[in-house]
Order: C-alpha cells, then structure tokens, then sequence
C-alpha cells in the first residue's frame, strides 16, 4: 500500500505503515485491522469514521499494545512515534508513551474511571509515574488540568469520586487525565458517543480550544461524520479493518469518492430535509473478518459493484491531489480515459 | 456513618430479643430430661426434686426472664469485675448462668474452651485467607493457566470433600504411616518455651491443614471470581493507557474493587470461628467450643445449649453489621446517610 499523498511541510508525530491485527477466537482467527496506514502531524486533528467493527478502535488500540494479548496479536506494520517504533519498544519504555506521550481517552466515561479511588488521585497517578512529581506538585498540576478542562472548583473536585461527576464532567477528567503529561499525540475513541448531544458539543469545542492551546496530534475516532465535519483536518474513512478513503475533510465532503463514503453521507438527515423523507441506511451487514480481505470487503453492500471487485482488493491509491481511495470505481464527473479503458 | 452505626446497633436489639426467645422457647419445648443422664435407680420424686431444683417448676415466662436477666445484666457485670477488680453490688448472691451438667458458670466454661478452638479453627482461618488471596489473585490474572486449572483442581476437592473423610484421611497418611504429627490434639499442652511452640505447632497442623482446606476451597473461588469481574473493566484499560504498571494495574487498582465483596464475606464468617469446628474438633479431640456445645446437647444441658446458641446469634449481628460497615468505607459509591 502507497503511503498516504497528502503534502506538507511538517514532519509526521505519528506514522503508521501496513499496521495488521488479527484476534484468535475459538471461531477461528479474526482479521480486525489488515494493512493500515496513516501519519498524524503536531497540531492536526484526523478523523477516522466507519462503521462498528470497521478497525478504527482495535487500530488506534493496537498501536499503544492496549489490546489483551491473546485473544488479539499484533502481525505486522510499523507505527513510528517520532522515528521509534512503538510495535516493537520494551514494555517498559512501552508504559512512558502510554499515557506520556500518547494520551487517550475512551468512549464510555461512566466506566472509564476507577470507581473507588479519587479523581485527584487517579489525575496524579501518571504524573508521578512518568514525570516523577512530588505528591504536591502532582497536586498543583491536577488543579491546573482540571480547570484546562473547564470543571469549576477544581481544588475541591479532586476529593471527590467519580461517581460524583455527570457524564459530561467525567468525560472532562478523563481528557484531563489523557493530557497529563502533554502527550504528543491524543487519542479519542469515541468520546463523545455516550453523552449526549449538548454535552457533545461542549466537549467538541473543549477539544477545539485545547488543540489550538497545547499544539498536540488529535486521532478522533467516531462513527458521526457530522462530528468530523466540525473538528477535523483530515478524514480516514474505514471499512473491514482497511482505509477506503483518505483527504482532507472539505475535499471529503466535496467530492467522496469510495461507494461507501458516499453511502455513509447520503445516511446523514439534513437539516433543511422535509420531515417526510425515511432516514437512509447502508443495506447489509458489515463483513465479518474470517480471513483477510482479497476481494473489495464493501463489494457485498456496493451499488458499484462488478467484477474485479470481486476479484482484487483495490490499493488505496492518490485518485486526484491530496485523495487517497480505494476503489475501482470512481464517480462519474472524475473518470479518466485511462480509468475506463481499464473497466472496459 | 456514625449514625448509620448507631442506627443499626440500635435495631440489632429487638433483633437479638426475638431471637434469643426463639432459641429459649425451642430448646425448652425440645424434648429430653437434664436427669436423663444420672443413674436409673435414683426414684422418680428424687429426679422431680432435681428438676425442681434446676429451676424447672418455675413457669416458662419466670425462666425465659431470669435467664434473660442473667446473660444481659448479672454475666456483663461479672465480667467488669474481673477485669477491672471491683465489685459491683452484692456479687456473691448475684445468680449466674450455670450448666446443669457441671454446675460451673456456663461462661466460665466457654472461656476455658475458647483458647484451644481459636488457636485450631482462628489460626485454620488465617491461613485460607493468607492462601486463598494470592492464589485467587494469580488465578484469576493468569486465567485458565496451568496454575488456575491446577487451583481449581483442588479447590474442587476442598469444596467436595467433607471434614468427617479429609479428616481420618489426613490422620491415616500423617499419624499412622508418616509418623509425623499426632492424630490426637493435646489441650492441656502449655506453651512454655521454644520446645512446647514446637510441639503446639506440630499438633495443630492436621486439624488446621484440615479446615484450612475448606476455608482455601471457598475463598478462592470467590477471590478468583471478584478479580475476573474487574479485570476486563474499562477502568483497568483506562490505567494501562495511563502507563501504570502491571503490578499497579492489578494490586491497586483491580485489588482495590476485587476486595470489597471478599473482606464482606471474610467478615460475615469470623462467627464460625467462635463457632468452632464441632466434627474437626471431634475428629482430633480438640477440647474447643464446637465439642463443648455436642457435648451440652448430649447431656440435654439446656442452660450451656442456649446460651452458646444466643452467644453465636449475637455474634452474627454483630458481624453482619461490621460487614456492611466494610463495605460502606472500602466502597465510596456506598453511603448509609
């Protein structure tokens, strides 16, 4: 697979190449993530959207080892954080980029902290551990952090539990927690699924403001692709563990390429829609990963099927400036003549 | 908390009142004669005169009351002045509980069984809990391992196999063919040097290993389970993201939620150990609480039977509420008030 085409002057924080997971399960082994590639540059936030199932979580999981092994195993690729490979570090220097260098936070807030230590406590833990505070600068810090994340009488706060907290604030602290130690790179897996929509948004603008803030690499996995719209640089679009499709998020919007990109927009309600008009779906189930992809894995839902889809796996591949997709179709206005001589 | 504490303490004495009629009147409507026991050819108005003199002529209510009266206000103030060395009103006429068997003070014999029946049954628990924590930790962290399966292989066998067979089992491999411990526990053993520790120790092991097996087989299943429920939480995802290490991860912060169902329990079972082990100590002749309650039962000594029965009630509300007490300060999601 090419490495992504989109140019820029800035070097990659995070690079991933040809990143394959697989889970042994007693049906059989399960190809979760078959070939990934992306980079993340300081600064930038991208968007990964798909559907459940797609790879985004087990991706971004695999890359930090976060994934129980066994069931899961890591069989190939490379992430490069700033030239180290993370695939490959000591568990022990493993631990000091986890939660010290690359800060994540999970989708289910309510279960996502210990229930029986203080939010104090849990906000001061990686502190201590990878930055060696004492007890009182740790303290000073988590105060400091607290308010970053816009929770009112922080001092006071980090007494509490977290079942104290509503969802939305508990959310706040984990994100606190994720940027302890001014990670390079934050990953946000589904953050906002489980709040609601006004807390929703306030977190995404909580995000906004911080990126502009701390300067840091945002991975933002989410399935809502109007979510992306407002936050992120860059969308990478995935499907059956690979990414179909990779531009900049205006470019995305503009002119989707991938069937199922273009499926995924027509499911979003409009807001100036009649009332009358059904929600649209994406007919089909997602694949079930039994063996690694060797046909297009959308083929089964694609309105654009045919038959070397059925045959070859389409690479991602640069179809127009700063586009990546993977596909053999392309939308009617984009065809090339090289393009249609190769259907033909 | 505190007046949660109160609050409880305060319900728990209708409680025991109930309960310590239901045992009176129970054991008085069993069947039996305290004169049974004594010699066949003692006349039938001698034996009536015997009873009468055990107190039974009085009605059923007059005796319920003065027993009543007894373990509530004459046993406490009894035991204030031994420990403090004064006395307290007329102390020699005040009316104890005596057992109809021994005539001795039914405490007085409880005190004198208690020692030997910590030390077996106390030191029996305190070794389960020292294996049964560790082993359930590692079982559950290293699930379906060689050592979980090996774990659970003889924690089945614990759970299986009752104290009457481990017991004689234990006996025949250890006393009779390997020589090395006496099947026979020694009471009147005094610890006076390192020699008589020795001895006590190598005594105790049998009946010990014995229930120790049991108290392990329980506990372990329970410990191996709680961790299990904790272990694939999102909060332990949560602190292996955050960089902590694994001994971390899973000794404070899965430990830490692991351990509130298990102290519960832990607590919830300190009355049987003043409960003694009635077939253990039979088994190896432990002279402890457990053969003191058989042997009033045999002798229809009614007095010792109530009032140990009543002592382990009140030992389980009280444990029940030290129970719940654990686990509102081990959980902060728990708040009584």
């Amino acid at each position: 697979m090419d490495a992504p085409a989109i140019t820029d002057s800035k070097a990659p924080v995070l690079e991933v190449q040809g990143l394959r997971t697989v889970f042994h399960t007693s049906e059989g082994m399960i190809h979760a993530v078959n070939g990934v590639s992306f980079y993340l540059r300081a600064g930038e936030l991208v968007g990964v959207v798909g559907e459940s199932g797609s790879g985004k979580s087990v991706t971004m999981m695999s890359l930090m080892k976060l994934l129980p092994e066994p069931p899961a195993e890591i069989v190939g690729g490379s992430a490069l954080l700033e030239g180290r490979d993370l695939l490959r570090l000591e568990p022990s220097a493993l631990r000091h980029v986890r939660g010290g260098e690359i800060g994540f936070v999970f989708q289910d807030p309510m279960t996502s902290l210990n229930p029986v230590f203080t939010i104090g406590y849990q906000l001061t833990e990686p502190l201590r551990e990878h930055l060696g505070m004492s007890r009182s600068e740790a303290r000073a810090r988590a105060i400091d952090l607290l308010s970053l994340v816009g929770i009112p009488t922080p001092e006071e706060r980090l007494n509490d539990f977290p079942h104290q907290f509503s969802g939305g604030m508990r959310q706040r602290v984990m994100i606190a927690i994720a940027l302890a130690c001014d990670p390079k790179v934050l990953i946000a897996d589904e953050p906002t699924t489980a709040l609601d929509v006004t807390i929703q948004a306030q977190i995404l603008e909580l995000v906004k403001s911080l990126r502009q803030e701390l300067g840091m690499g945002i991975v933002w996995i989410t399935h809502d692709l109007g979510v992306v719209a407002g936050i992120a640089d860059r969308v990478m679009v995935m499907y059956g563990g690979l990414v179909v499709e990779h531009a900049r998020v205006s470019e995305l919007y503009a002119r989707p390429m991938h069937p199922y990109t273009r499926a995924l927009l027509e499911t979003l309600p409009s807001l100036d829609g009649t009332r009358s008009d059904r929600l649209r779906s994406i007919a089909g189930q997602p694949p079930h990963m039994t063996q690694a992809p060797s046909a297009c894995p959308f083929a089964p839902r694609c309105t654009h099927v045919h038959d070397r889809c059925l045959a070859e796996n389409p690479p991602l591949v640069e179809a127009a400036p700063g586009h990546d997709v993977a596909c053999w179709w392309r939308p009617p206005e984009q065809v090339s003549e090289s393009e249609v001589n190769a259907d033909a | 908390m505190f007046r949660y504490t109160i609050r409880r303490l305060l319900f728990a004495i209708p409680t025991l009142l109930v309960i310590s009629f239901i045992i009176f009147a129970l054991l008085d409507l069993a069947p039996g004669d305290p004169t049974s026991q004594l010699p066949i050819n003692i006349p039938a108005e001698v034996r009536q005169k015997i009873r009468e003199a055990l107190g039974l002529g009085e009605p059923f209510y007059v005796r319920y009351g003065l027993w009543m009266q007894q373990f509530f206000v004459n046993e406490p103030l009894n035991i204030l002045e031994q420990w403090f060395g004064v006395t307290i009103g007329d102390s020699e006429n005040r009316l104890r509980v005596l057992s109809w068997s021994t005539r001795s003070p039914v405490v007085d014999l409880i005190v004198e069984r208690m020692p030997q029946t910590l030390w077996v049954v106390g030191m029996a628990y305190v070794v389960g809990i020292a294996i049964a924590l560790p082993v359930g930790v590692i079982s559950a962290y290293r699930q379906y391992s060689i050592f979980d399966q090996a774990g659970t292989f003889i924690t089945m066998i614990g759970f299986s196999i009752p104290p009457f067979f481990s017991g004689v089992l234990v006996i025949v491999i250890f006393s009779v063919n390997l020589g090395w411990f006496p099947s026979i526990y020694d009471t009147t053993h005094v610890v006076t040097d390192w020699d008589s520790f020795l001895k006590q120790i190598n005594q105790m092991i049998l009946p010990v290993m014995v229930l120790a097996l049991q108290i392990t087989a329980q506990l372990t299943r329970f410990m191996r389970a709680s961790m299990l429920d904790n272990l694939n939480q999102d909060y332990v995802r949560t602190a292996r993201a955050k960089g902590m290490s694994e001994q971390a991860v899973v000794l404070l912060h899965v430990l830490r939620n692991s351990m509130i169902p298990v102290i519960t329990v832990i607590a919830l079972a300190v009355p049987s150990i003043f409960g003694g082990a009635i077939i253990t100590e039979q088994i190896f002749k432990v002279n402890g609480i457990g053969a003191l309650l058989i042997g009033g039962i045999e002798a229809g000594d009614l007095p010792l039977v109530q009032t140990l029965t009543f002592i382990f009630a009140v030992l389980i509300v009280l444990f029940n509420l030290v129970a719940d007490i654990l686990y509102g300060i081990l959980d902060p999601r728990i708040r009584y008030d």
